[in-house]
């Protein structure tokens, strides 16, 4: 025992391990959600913060390996834990923790799965993103990705009897299988013909050029299909709301960022150096997923489906970033993809506290309220103002304004951009800065859906009456909130800190760290040359002094008489709430603007209409001119296909026959 | 770090957020003279806000905490802006605590905390504002940012007071890129001040205004802080663009002749600048809400030219 508590390997393996046994227990008694509830999801929580801490006492230590004799004869399962898993790692214990705190107090009697069952597939996924993370050969990697697929196909059809959840969990089962495929094809490329499947056996074949950019290729498409990169985002904006809020919290926050983890362990890792121009595709699909997102997100009217779609933006960013890195990984300059790197295991980190507070956020409102559609919500800040005012923490942070975290990442990034120039390729030099142009209007559209989405929901007046009704969230969801907005808060504010974390990974990689700088804890200088730095503290301090300045001077100076009255109506006399901009009214001008990019149908009542109807559906064009005629190519082909399914006992005995009669010919 | 420094830093403070009215007062007169009306006195904007300190805050029942927030806020996070920029003088303290990039952020912080609050009451006229001031934002945030990487190119760093310096210490040449640029960024203080063509900062017609939507619910102190505010949003973007295009007389040592210097200078560029502002104004009208991406759009174009241009011929 003493032996395992010394090696922080051992210590993820048998913390894992304990996630899934406490998945287990849940059997014990399938019912109860007491005991789900009150015992098993706490544990689950404390575990995930024992594993942050575990791979966080990894991060200065050399990477460990570790052979276990279980699985098929003469393959063993390999496990490894260096510095880009154990961040990863940290990444899902610390999130997962609020995400599993605040589920403890969601879950309720009769949804669907029951909750014994629900919290073993719940922990069966923490367990198996673990693992993924832990994989040091292709086959455990498969294992640990498929249970991950799995578990969380379970999780996201835990309302199975609705018939719109289980289309949605299916297009996601069969995205994941794609993009599996798509994996293990990369793994069996990779391996370069020693038939060993061990990562370090990739990483020592030297892969001709060729069939390396088939395998960077394949890794990009597989692990893209995961992480919902355009246009292989579909699934996304249909399964987050088919799931439950702490589900689409893990799925968005945590399991989005194994195909991240995964896509840098492919370029940086297994392929060795990644050659520069594989990082144009990312790059652009990157950019592409963020405008699309982002876009689509300020379109939307369902709260859950918004915040969906404002994860592909995310991945967006993450995968311009990456593909920036390897860009300049390429080139050989070392330094601005190691700062490329972090800023994008910056943004991974943030995503995976912010996303998971709004989701969380919504899944309080949803229970609150009942309501998803933001057309019946508002004015929520008065009935629940714990949720409100985390929430608010989380979209300013995903918002990407300082002193929160979400600035320090997109920053980070920003000014990795500022090195592209300096790429020797002509017309690639020139056109990579105008990626940081339409990063920053990203960003900025990014703000426009976070107003909205917190406007809508929080402020005004309520738009039903119902939602006078509305409770705050108990004890168990407001500590989950509260865990991840600190998170949100504290990495803002210790950018240092965290950096100086994610540089062990990029001298890992042999890209080096950040240049050392003599600036003091508290002031960021990524590049001492150009004297960019940037100090949330000192920012957040001398807000606040102002702040509070203005406030004690104003009371001193003149008087602190305040007056309750009607709004203003301009004398119309009868304000009701319906008089609000509605979610549809408030994206009206992304609409208008981005026109082409939306598959509008809009239907207009007549002035003569008895009943007139205003009917405005947005649909995504790549579904439409991707995905139908795919589908519908498919069902064709099936059709003929059937016809060998004659139903007769006979004629199969005759496939058998004919089929052995062809083998033998090709033997003989 | 002196303690002088620190006395130099809280007086070009307070020399900021105390100029800020005036220059809007200046703006207003020069526009009366140039459309032959009588000017109101420079002094008008802080009568104004005193006469609002002064009256008793009427807020809506069902405003939340956030709405009576947000003033204090968004004074704060221009007050701090005006910290950051280097108006008077390079070298000070806490200009390292943001560079440009983070400058942008900052104000976009105003911006998100001013919507929110818009929509706090929940009516109609807040929210329109709020989508609009947000469109206004989405697009113009962008804008200024390409305007910043063209400068940080051009300097190699993105910090504001060393951008400052840099360009200052280049002998006076008509720069392409930077001339686009400058287009770009007249173009984005215009719109994110609420002028014309993009809003009219004198009008009260609900339909068409922008900043004033936003501000609808506000009275007294809040309505005061917050009108406060653009002023020192309008002050600070005429810094940034001083800092940016003509940096020269900015003091970079803390010698007191060349903080006096500093100070006249800014003057005169202020004086020069509002009067340009009242200018435009009074040249151009109002575009209607939906050709305001357009303008922006261009906006964004111009700089986006200026960054192509910089990297073409490095100039």
């Amino acid at each position: 025992m003493s032996y395992a508590l010394d090696s922080p390997l051992m210590l993820c393996l048998l913390l894992l391990t304990a996630w899934s046994l406490v998945g287990l227990a849940g059997l014990a008694r399938p019912s109860s959600i007491a005991f789900a509830g009150r015992t098993l999801f706490p544990l689950g929580a404390l575990l995930g913060v024992g594993l942050a801490v575990a791979a966080a006492m990894n991060l200065n230590h050399p990477a460990e390996q570790l052979v276990l004799p279980i699985g098929l004869p003469d393959l063993p399962v390999h496990l490894r834990l260096d510095g880009l898993s154990s961040i990863f790692m940290i990444l899902l214990g610390a999130a997962s923790a609020g995400i599993s705190i605040f589920a403890a107090g969601y879950f309720r009697q009769g949804e669907g799965t029951a909750p014994g069952l629900l919290c073993l597939q719940y922990h069966l996924f923490l367990a198996s993103m673990g693992f993924v993370l832990l994989a040091d050969d292709a086959y455990a990697f498969m294992l640990a990705w498929e249970t991950m697929a799995l578990s969380s196909y379970f999780l996201v059809t835990t309302q199975h009897r609705i018939p719109e959840i289980r289309q949605a969990g299916f297009l996601y089962l069969l995205m994941a299988h794609l993009g599996a495929i798509a994996i293990l094809l990369s793994f069996g490329v990779m391996q370069g013909g020693s038939w060993h499947f061990t990562f370090d056996a990739m990483r020592a074949a030297h892969l001709d050029p060729h069939w390396a950019t088939v395998a960077f290729s394949l890794a990009l498409i597989g692990f893209g299909a995961k992480a919902g990169l355009v246009p292989l985002h579909v699934w996304l904006p249909e399964a987050h709301p088919a799931a439950p809020s702490p589900v689409s919290a893990l799925m968005s926050g945590v399991m989005l960022k194994t195909a991240l983890y995964g896509m840098i362990r492919v370029s940086f890792d297994l392929l060795g150096q990644p050659m520069w121009w594989w990082g144009l595709l990312p790059l652009c699909l990157g950019l592409f997923s963020a405008l699309y997102g982002v876009v689509f997100a300020a379109a939307q009217t369902d709260m859950k489906r918004l915040l969906a779609y404002s994860s592909i933006e995310n991945i967006g960013i993450l995968f311009t970033g990456l593909g920036l890195a390897i860009v300049f990984a390429g080139v050989d300059m070392h330094a601005a993809a190691a700062l490329t790197l972090i800023a994008v295991m910056y943004h991974a980190m943030n995503h995976a506290f912010m996303k998971s507070l709004l989701f969380l956020g919504t899944g309080a409102v949803l229970h609150a309220t009942g309501e998803r559609n933001l057309g019946h919500l508002g004015g929520l800040i008065h009935r629940m103002p714990w949720v409100a005012w985390l929430t608010l923490i989380g979209v300013l942070a995903i918002a990407g304004l300082p002193p929160l975290n979400g600035f320090v990442s997109e920053w980070l990034l920003l000014q990795s951009f500022l090195f592209a120039y300096k790429v020797p390729h002509p017309f690639v030099n020139m056109l990579l800065p105008l990626g940081a142009a339409l990063l920053a209007l990203a960003a900025a559209l990014a703000g426009y859906v976070m107003v909205k989405f917190f406007g809508v929901i929080f402020l005004g007046r309520p738009r039903e009456s119902t939602l006078k009704r509305a409770h705050d969230a108990g004890f168990a969801e407001r500590l989950g909130l509260a865990w991840l907005a600190l998170g949100c808060v504290l990495l803002g504010f210790l950018p240092t800190h965290v950096i100086s974390l994610f540089s062990i990974v990029t001298r890992e990689l042999e890209l080096g760290g950040l240049p050392q700088s003599d600036a003091p804890w508290w002031l960021l200088v990524p590049i001492p040359e150009r004297q960019s730095s940037y100090a949330p503290l000192a920012f957040f301090a001398v807000i606040l002094i102002v702040v509070v300045l203005a406030f004690v001077s104003v009371r001193f100076f003149y008087h602190q008489r305040i007056r309750k009255g009607a709004a203003w109506d301009c004398g119309f006399g009868r304000l009701n709430s319906r008089m609000q901009d509605t979610a549809e009214g408030f994206g009206q001008p992304i609409r208008h603007l981005f026109q082409p990019l939306f598959a509008i149908v809009r239907e207009l009542p007549s002035p003569f209409d008895s009943n007139p109807r205003y009917r405005l559906e947005i649909g995504d064009r790549i579904w439409r001119a991707l995905y139908q005629p795919l589908g519908a190519f498919v069902r064709q082909i099936a059709d003929k296909v059937a016809w060998l399914q004659q139903g007769r006992i006979a004629t199969y005995l005759l496939y058998s026959f004919v089929t052995l009669v062809v083998l033998l010919a090709l033997m003989l | 770090m002196s303690v002088f420094d620190w006395i130099v830093q809280v007086t070009g403070i307070a020399l900021a957020v105390a100029a800020a009215p005036v220059f809007v007062g200046w703006v207003n007169q020069c526009r009366a003279w140039l459309q032959n009306k009588s000017a109101p006195s420079i002094l008008l904007p802080y009568r104004g806000i005193r006469k609002l300190f002064h009256k008793d805050a009427v807020i809506a029942v069902n405003a939340s905490p956030l709405f009576r927030l947000a003033p204090y806020v968004v004074f704060g996070a221009m007050v701090t802006a005006a910290a950051v920029i280097p108006s008077i003088a390079t070298r000070l303290p806490f200009t390292q605590a943001a560079d440009a990039i983070a400058l942008v952020g900052l104000l976009a912080t105003a911006r998100v905390f001013l919507s929110l609050a818009a929509m706090d009451v929940g009516t109609a006229f807040g929210t329109m504002g709020a989508r609009r001031e947000m469109m206004i934002g989405f697009l113009a945030e962008p804008a200024l940012l390409v305007v910043i990487f063209v400068v940080s190119l051009t300097c190699a760093t993105t910090a504001l007071p060393m951008i400052a310096e840099r360009l200052s210490a280049q002998s006076f040449a008509l720069n392409p890129s930077l001339a686009f640029t400058a287009v770009a960024f007249t173009m984005v203080l215009l719109a994110e001040n609420a002028r014309i063509p993009v809003d009219n900062p004198a009008t009260h017609l609900e339909l068409t205004m922008i900043h004033e939507a936003l501000l609808l619910e506000y009275s007294a102190r809040h309505l005061a802080l917050m009108e406060w505010a653009a002023a020192l949003k309008l002050f600070n973007y005429a810094c940034i663009g001083f800092a940016v295009f003509i940096p020269w007389g900015i003091a970079t040592t803390h010698a007191p002749v060349s903080l006096a210097v500093s100070v006249v200078l800014l003057g005169v560029k202020l004086a020069v600048a509002g009067a340009g502002l009242a200018l435009i104004e009074t040249v151009s009208a109002k575009l209607r809400v939906f050709r305001a991406p357009e303008f922006l759009a261009t906006a964004f174009l111009f700089a986006v030219l200026g960054l192509l241009v910089r990297l073409l011929l490095g100039a």
